[in-house]
């Protein structure tokens, strides 16, 4: 089967999964963030890699803030950037997902940022326009259902790397709802890439894949045996709806097994770092005192999370 | 409708029910096999087709085909070699009222082709609330009664409809997955699924059901029959059901003797099934089952447009045609498992025949002339322009398959030639 990531040279085409992205396009997109970073800190924040490209950002499921990043990255590389906001336009109007892109690549898209509440999406549009022979036209996975989130993944590679250089020594612990979240399997896959030493997912059962054990990770159900003198520790977002569904009994309980507090980080090793893709929720699944604290790394990953996108954006656009 | 005699010479017969597999031809009029071997006195054939170096058995018997449109479906069915074919009441309208049944069985019959079967509605609109009016439906045509895929979330009324079919010795097949446990699920509950943050449906959720239908059936006497199994743990528990003496029938789809979670590849929504593909373990679990005859094939045909499966896959409609590949795919799982031809025909033939209690699925002399002639060595490519199936969504597209049907009679009459 094809990688449909790459094209024929193997250069990446489209960023859909840090799953099978080979590690060298991997390295290469974070040493590109790496150049990247000091532009956000110039007075004039612009370089004109992608002056006269459209960048169209679909998004069907809701997320500002997702969304701004990637309009942030896209005009500090001088694109012409399109926010669409799917979800209460065209495909309330009865529009196919593949229709709408039809009517998109029409008008010259460029390239498509997608977030979509369906796993698997952004590799629909992507096989489309292999089918339709428009490969010229690229696609990022903003989010796709609980599936993949590439650049937050890579956002969290460049970040660890940046605060512990080595991967091949590391102890990761994932926490916290690893069955719903994208950002969890795209960490769980960059970080095997990358070789890490140990990965771990920590939480209960209910919130964990059936196959988490055949994923090349160490399953903890204990937070504290989980925590264990780690070097990085990434804490998932917990959803309020995940108290419907028989999943957790409240947040209360929730934050007393799984929240990480000092305590709790202690046990990690001192020069731990603490991570969390936003937004937070404080008292849930992370205390105050840590998300504040001195190990959090928290808004380098929101920086970084800029210079990450500008990367895969103008390693797609060819430069 | 007027039939012919026909000489089907020098071919490999095989009858599965009869214990035949030989070298001989085979004789029908009247509709009917008229002999076997030598051609009977005062025989005139008005028409001899050469089966040399190719198979000739009963008609293929089809236990789960969904029909959206009869013209071409039915065109589709014989072009595979298949004979007879029961399909699911989840219809629009459902099968629940005795003229809906008899209108679908006349039209059936005026087309000519494959005979077709229904099976009954269980309860009411299919609502799992009322039962529905089994011996006017049995009356109308109705082999067998189902919920096909909805559920009866009150167990009570499942085992009053089972009470009240087994009064009346009619058979009751169930699709056995829970609702619940299956809920929003798209795929197996496995290392796939895992990976690609798709919704799972677990295993349990087919045994959880095939438990409860077990003891429902011996509480009630019901005939039971199981359709599309799709785990390891599910064969097992008929297994040992059968063991301990229940007759209990059940078959499995035949894409699922073929592929696994792992052909969902990058979400290819052509892979989306319900039961859903399940692991390479239990793919091999199935397949030994209908090895040893403890479950037959049916091919669990189920059109789906272009814009049904156009989708992210949690959203695509599930199911693929196979009515035109049942046949090859029997053939390839029979050669690759090293399975006698005799006996994997007979999963597609005699076996689902006598579950269904239809006259069919045998060459004896003085049966139906349902009959399928094939050459079990040609290959030939899964196109959609060439699949006479209205629905062109098949994993199998583009892929080579050996195995192709060169005439079939229905009745005594040729309906299909290559």
């Amino acid at each position: 089967m094809l990688n449909p990531q790459l094209n024929a040279n193997g250069k990446l085409n489209h960023l859909l999964s840090t799953e099978s992205l080979p590690r060298e396009v991997m390295t290469h997109i974070l040493d590109t963030a790496s150049s990247f970073l000091e532009v956000s800190d110039r007075d004039v924040k612009k370089v004109p890699l992608l002056r006269g490209k459209s960048v169209f950002n679909l998004f069907f499921e809701n997320s500002t803030r997702t969304r701004t990043t990637f309009e942030i990255a896209a005009k500090r590389l001088s694109a012409d950037v399109i926010n669409l906001d799917v979800g209460r336009s065209s495909t309330a109007k009865g529009e196919t997902l593949l229709d709408t892109i039809d009517n998109l690549v029409a008008m010259h898209a460029d390239m498509f940022v997608v977030r979509h509440a369906s796993s698997g999406a952004p590799h629909l549009i992507a096989e489309h326009l292999r089918r339709i022979g428009r490969e010229d036209v690229h696609v990022v996975n903003a989010g796709d259902g609980r599936h993949a989130h590439p650049t937050q993944g890579l956002l969290d590679m460049y970040t660890i790397r940046h605060f512990k250089r080595d991967f091949s020594g590391l102890k990761v612990a994932i926490v916290g709802d690893i069955l719903h979240s994208r950002v969890a399997r795209s960490d769980i896959f960059a970080l095997a890439t990358l070789e890490t030493g140990e990965v771990r997912a920590v939480g209960p059962q209910t919130l964990l894949p059936s196959a988490i054990g055949r994923m090349g990770v160490r399953v903890f159900n204990d937070l504290r045996e989980g925590i264990r003198d780690c070097d990085v520790v990434i804490m998932l977002r917990l959803q309020n709806e995940r108290m419907n569904g028989a999943l957790l009994p409240s947040a209360g309980e929730y934050f007393n097994c799984y929240g990480l507090t000092p305590e709790i980080l202690a046990l990690a090793r001192p020069d731990a770092i603490v991570m969390h893709p936003g937004p937070m929720n404080r008292g849930v699944e992370i205390d105050s005192l840590v998300a504040d604290g001195r190990q959090a790394v928290i808004l380098s990953q929101v920086t970084f999370g800029i210079a990450v996108r500008m990367a895969v954006m103008s390693i797609l656009a060819g430069n | 409708m007027r039939t012919e005699n026909i000489h089907i010479r020098n071919g490999r017969l095989i009858d599965p029910g009869n214990g035949i597999d030989r070298q001989t031809d085979i004789f029908v009029a009247q509709g009917k096999v008229c002999a076997l071997g030598q051609a009977p006195a005062g025989f005139a054939a008005a028409r001899v087709i050469d089966a040399t170096d190719r198979v000739v058995c009963p008609g293929l018997v089809d236990l789960s085909a969904r029909l959206p449109s009869f013209e071409s479906e039915l065109v589709a069915a014989v072009a595979g070699g298949i004979t007879a074919l029961a399909c699911p009441p989840d219809t629009q309208p459902p099968l629940d009222e005795p003229d809906l049944v008899e209108s679908l069985v006349k039209h059936s019959e005026s087309i000519g082709l494959a005979r077709v079967f229904p099976i009954g509605a269980l309860t009411q609109g299919l609502a799992g609330e009322k039962l529905a009016e089994m011996a006017g439906l049995s009356r109308a045509g109705c082999i067998a009664f189902s919920q096909a895929t909805r559920p009866i979330f009150d167990t009570q009324v499942l085992l009053r409809a089972m009470h009240y079919a087994a009064s009346f010795g009619y058979a009751v097949r169930l699709q056995p997955q829970d609702h619940y446990l299956a809920k929003d699920g798209v795929a197996h509950d496995g290392e796939v699924a895992s990976r690609l943050g798709l919704p799972g449906i677990p295993v349990c959720a087919e045994t959880v059901a095939i438990s409860t239908a077990l003891h429902l059936a011996a509480e009630t006497g019901a005939r039971l029959h199981l359709s599309r199994l799709s785990s390891a743990a599910g064969v097992a528990l008929v297994r040992e059901a059968r063991r301990g003496g229940m007759q209990v029938s059940c078959d499995v789809p035949v894409h699922h003797l073929h592929l696994s979670e792992s052909d969902i590849g990058y979400f290819d929504s052509q892979a989306r099934f319900d039961p859903p593909l399940r692991a390479a373990s239990d793919r091999a679990a199935l397949r030994a089952a209908v090895a040893e005859g403890l479950a037959m094939v049916c091919s669990d045909h189920t059109p789906v447009g272009e814009d049904g499966k156009q989708l992210p896959f949690g959203e695509a409609l599930p199911g693929a045609v196979g009515l035109e590949l049942l046949l090859p795919l029997i053939v390839q799982w029979a050669r690759e498992d090293d399975v006698p031809l005799p006996v994997a025909l007979a999963r597609v033939s005699r076996d689902p025949a006598a579950a269904l209690g239809i006259d069919a699925g045998s060459l004896e002399v003085g049966r139906r002339a349902d009959i399928c002639v094939f050459d079990p060595e040609e290959s030939w490519c899964v196109r959609a322009e060439t699949l006479r199936s209205r629905g062109k969504n098949t994993p199998f597209l583009g892929r080579d398959v050996t195995g192709r049907v060169c005439a079939t009679l229905v009745g005594g009459r040729v309906v299909f030639e290559a």
